[in-house]
């Protein structure tokens, strides 16, 4: 299955350009940076959940002295609402603008009302506190069933759905047969409701950004993002300041998961800097993160499966409900989209409801919707296997889909390793290997199977030789798993040359071409492309340096262990040109040597995941800990096995988070009630094992290199591999997350009324 | 109020510095001591990400005062390698793809090293406890306890030569 290569660099675990900086504490991240005349920005925020602002007066706080500017949405450029939708990517301007700053209404406590610069942060704090905002509280909700309900308070009065104002803000489907006529066929069919918690994408770094604008209106803005360009856009938008003026540096980025595609800070902090004429720092409490930004949704999804005696799924109906928080833009298409794909199924209805309620807006997580929506399918699918004693890769195995099969999102497939990533899980040591003894402890296995589209897209590259024969390969996006490790192999391997030689940076906006967000598991795929085209242009001006040199045709010369060589005995008898030898005479010959490639690259295939997951249950402290796990997946070419690795691991580690302990804790006047570290509890690293990953290699055929996304596919199973597992230990079914230890002892000392439900 | 003077050594190098008396010793690191490799996570205690070492005692500088540190010997990320010689753990994680965006590296390593120093020989089960205090949410702690645990035998097999 693995791919026979003679390659000297993809491949290899090497260095990560980026590493020396990370491992001695030289890397810049978002907040590590100062400028001349520096102030701090702080924003005040909405203490409710839902509230209309009546008025908000700044004229206290702008009297204390340090305090050096105030904003409020009346400095916001406005996206009105009947104006229609301005989109950015995936975001609508209209709710961007209403999200970083409140106008008529804050929709969720954290909403930000308005915001101080000031020469110490402690006097910007001061002076939030003197700002005087009149509310006129208004009644809120933040669960599903709430928002739902028919006298539920309406976040959005201009939105209807079903001809009646609602928080429904949205609904797709995808379609395939007929369920109806589907179900008739089953011999067995199982329907079960689902509900999760949101949970944030927990990234250790805060938001923060330093921004300077100068008098001419030249804007710099050092921030960490998932986007340079989307900091850059955003910004313009909101500020009017046009993008050809705003120069967006890209810091190190301390994770993202998708919590960092959209902007919160840097639109205020321009408008600070703007008006008080200082660069301004704004760096967020983690509170602030937990309130304000992120997290996904909560979710309510109802899953019905019926399949035929022997083993063949005929018909499914997945109806997934999505909080979208206080703006429209939930994650349904993952979830409707991406949760029945693994399998074959004739007759398939996948919903997906957007529902806004009073919370903070959404942002991606990892493979945004997908793991909600299959942590419901694969807990029926498992079900299911059980009920038609099965074993449930064998079950998965006969429903999968493969080459042919037309997905009901649209596509039909091309060669796609979904089978082989159930057989890698079938005949690995894990699935063979005995349960073991939990010496009193309820031990159990659990598998699952998970899809993600995976994204192409817009992506920019200029590759340049150094004038000491060396290589520089700008890119333009953050680097948030490994990529410039993954580009760096590339290169070299290209140009066979020591991947130490190419040395990989992220530009800023000014300084390369655009590039879309790093999103989608879309940055090794798109940019590698980029930079594989930039490199054999490059490679083509070297083969017609050296003939000119030699005075032979280009034709006739060939390019191999990084030099020009004739390409047979017939081109003449000459000495190799190194790359050193050929850029030491560039001038003479032509000039510098470098090549920019700027494309919106296609054929992005999905991606698929089977893992399997052991656990052990404390039946009297109610605790599961995950003790063996192993993920599989078809990667499509490891091109640094080491973050291949990595991002299986770091997906797992979330989705067993995700399963067992986090969820979004509220007061009873809806305020989150655990915005910290300690409450909102991650898991550490001694709630986990050791992560085993089985990287199975089905060429993208569409690649020059074979790359598919890897970093979100492994957040989709996992929590349904978690949750098949406690089944399996206990012999009873959570149908909600997470399945923390109140949670555990509470089922497990019910048993008479789980029999009686 | 008036700043107060403190006396300090960092990193072996004797240091002074001004200070609030409610500043914590990661503000003073992070801002007039302009040693940003220890980074704010939480400010609470709870990621580690600000870990630095008093004494040899691995603290979170988060929640340490500034002041504190006078006349105390401090150690933070930017003095664990030794010029250009980097300490056998940061090689290691280099070499193992022990760190991904790298926010919590500073903090790991420094952590890492403590726990080395203390136990030079941990089993699995000791660094994955040492190391409790230290969020990572990219690598899912895999590839860092399996670096911590090579660097420990690497050091225990040059220990056994030099003897």
């Amino acid at each position: 299955m693995n791919l026979v290569t003679n390659n000297k660099w993809i491949g290899q675990r090497t260095i990560r350009p980026d590493g020396m900086d990370k491992v001695t504490g030289r890397a810049q991240f978002a907040a590590d940076t100062t400028m001349p005349g520096m102030i701090w920005g702080k924003v005040l925020r909405s203490p409710h959940p839902h509230a209309r602002i009546r008025s908000i007066d700044t004229s206290k706080a702008e009297k204390l002295p340090g305090v050096k500017a105030v904003v409020t949405s009346k400095d916001i450029v406005d996206f009105p609402i009947e104006k229609g939708a301005v989109m950015l990517g995936i975001q609508d301007m209209r709710w961007m603008c209403r999200n970083v700053m409140a106008r008529d209404k804050a929709l969720f406590p954290g909403h930000p009302v308005a915001a101080v610069a000031a020469t110490t942060e402690a006097i910007a704090e001061e002076a939030c506190k003197l700002i005087e905002v009149d509310y006129e509280v208004l009644p809120w909700s933040i669960e599903i069933d709430d928002a739902l309900k028919p006298d539920a308070p309406i976040l959005h009065e201009f939105n209807k759905f079903d001809g009646k104002p609602s928080n429904i803000v949205g609904r797709l489907e995808h379609k395939k047969g007929d369920i109806e006529q589907g179900f008739k066929q089953a011999d067995i069919v199982i329907e079960r409701t689902f509900t999760t918690r949101p949970v944030h994408q927990g990234y250790i770094e805060p938001h923060a950004c330093l921004i300077s604008v100068a008098p001419d209106g030249k804007t710099t803005i050092w921030s960490s993002s998932q986007g340079q360009f989307m900091v850059r856009a955003m910004t313009a938008y909101l500020t009017g300041i046009p993008q050809s003026d705003i120069r967006a540096i890209p810091a190190e980025i301390g994770g993202g998961f998708g919590g960092k595609t959209i902007v919160y800070l840097e639109p205020l902090a321009t408008l600070l800097a703007k008006k008080s004429g200082r660069p301004v720092k704004m760096v967020m409490t983690r509170e602030e993160v937990m309130r304000a930004t992120g997290p996904t949704s909560g979710s309510k999804s109802t899953v019905k499966v019926g399949a035929t005696k022997d083993g063949r799924i005929v018909a499914a109906h997945g109806t997934f409900y999505l909080q979208a928080g206080a703006f429209p833009g939930s994650p349904i298409r993952g979830a409707a989209g991406c949760s029945f794909t693994p399998y074959d199924i004739p007759n398939l209805l996948s919903e997906g409801y957007d529902v806004c309620s009073n919370r903070s807006k959404v942002a991606a997580y990892r493979a945004p919707g997908a793991p909600i929506g299959a942590y419901a399918v694969e807990c029926v699918l498992d079900e299911v296997a059980e009920a038609l004693k099965m074993d449930p890769l064998d079950f998965r195995l006969k429903n999968a889909a493969r080459e042919g099969t037309k997905a009901a999102h649209g596509p039909v497939f091309p060669r796609i390793g979904y089978v082989e990533t159930v057989e890698a899980a079938k005949s690995s040591p894990h699935y063979a290997a005995p349960l073991g003894d939990g010496n009193g402890k309820l031990r159990g296995r659990g598998t699952a199977s998970g899809f993600w589209f995976n994204a192409g897209g817009e992506s920019s590259a200029q590759v340049n030789i150094t004038e000491d024969g060396n290589v520089v390969v700008t890119t333009g996006h953050p680097d948030i798993g490994g990529s410039r490790a993954g580009i760096a192999n590339i290169c070299a391997e290209l140009l066979g040359i020591d991947y130490r030689r190419v040395s990989v940076i992220i530009g800023d906006t000014q300084t390369v071409g655009f590039s879309n967000l790093t999103g989608g598991s879309r940055v090794l795929f798109a940019s590698s492309m980029v930079v594989t085209q930039s490199t054999e242009k490059i490679i083509q001006t070297l083969r017609e340096r050296a003939a000119k040199i030699w005075e032979i045709d280009p034709e006739a010369v060939k390019w191999e262990n990084g030099a020009a060589h004739p390409a047979s005995p017939n081109a003449g008898q000459f000495e190799p040109l190194t790359l050193e030898e050929l850029a030491e005479k560039a001038p003479a010959m032509g000039g510098p040597i470098g090549a920019g490639v700027q494309l919106n690259t296609q054929g992005a295939d999905g991606g698929f995941g089977t893992h399997v997951c052991d656990v052990e249950v404390d039946v009297d402290l109610g605790i599961a800990r995950v003790i063996r796990y192993t993920a599989v997946q078809d990667v499509g070419r490891a091109i640094h096995p080491g973050y291949v690795e990595g991002q299986l691991q770091g997906g797992v580690a979330q989705g067993i988070g995700w399963a067992l302990n986090e969820e979004y804790i509220y007061t009873k006047e809806g305020k989150v009630d655990n915005p910290g570290f300690l409450d909102y509890r991650m898991p550490v690293c001694s709630d986990l094992p050791m992560i085993d990953c089985i990287m199975v290699e089905i060429p993208n055929p569409k690649h020059p290199q074979g790359v598919k996304g890897v970093g979100e596919v492994p957040l989709v199973p996992v929590m349904a591999a978690v949750a098949n597992a406690i089944y399996d230990a206990l012999g009873k079914r959570f149908y909600a997350l997470p399945m923390s230890p109140p949670k555990v002892v509470e089922m497990l000392e019910a048993p008479t009324r789980q029999a009686a439900e | 109020m008036a700043k107060v003077h403190v006396t300090t050594s960092i990193n072996g190098e004797p240091m002074e510095f001004l200070c609030e008396p409610s500043d914590t010793m990661l503000d003073a690191l992070r801002g007039p001591l302009a040693l940003t490799g220890s980074k704010e996570g939480c400010a609470s205690g709870d990621c580690g990400a600000c870990s630095i070492t008093i004494d040899d005692r691995l603290v979170c500088s988060c929640l340490m005062l500034a002041v504190e540190s006078e006349g105390h010997e401090i150690r933070t990320i930017e003095g664990l390698a030794q010029g250009e010689k980097l300490h056998p753990l940061q090689q290691k994680f280099l070499e193992m793809a022990a760190l991904q965006c790298g926010i919590c590296t500073s903090g790991m390593l420094v952590a890492s090293d403590a726990l080395l120093r203390k136990n030079p020989d941990p089993t699995e089960e000791e660094v994955r406890f040492w190391l409790a205090g230290n969020l990572c949410r990219c690598t899912g702690y895999d590839k860092i306890v399996r670096a911590v645990m090579e660097t420990a035998q690497e050091l225990q097999n040059q220990e056994m030569r030099a003897h």
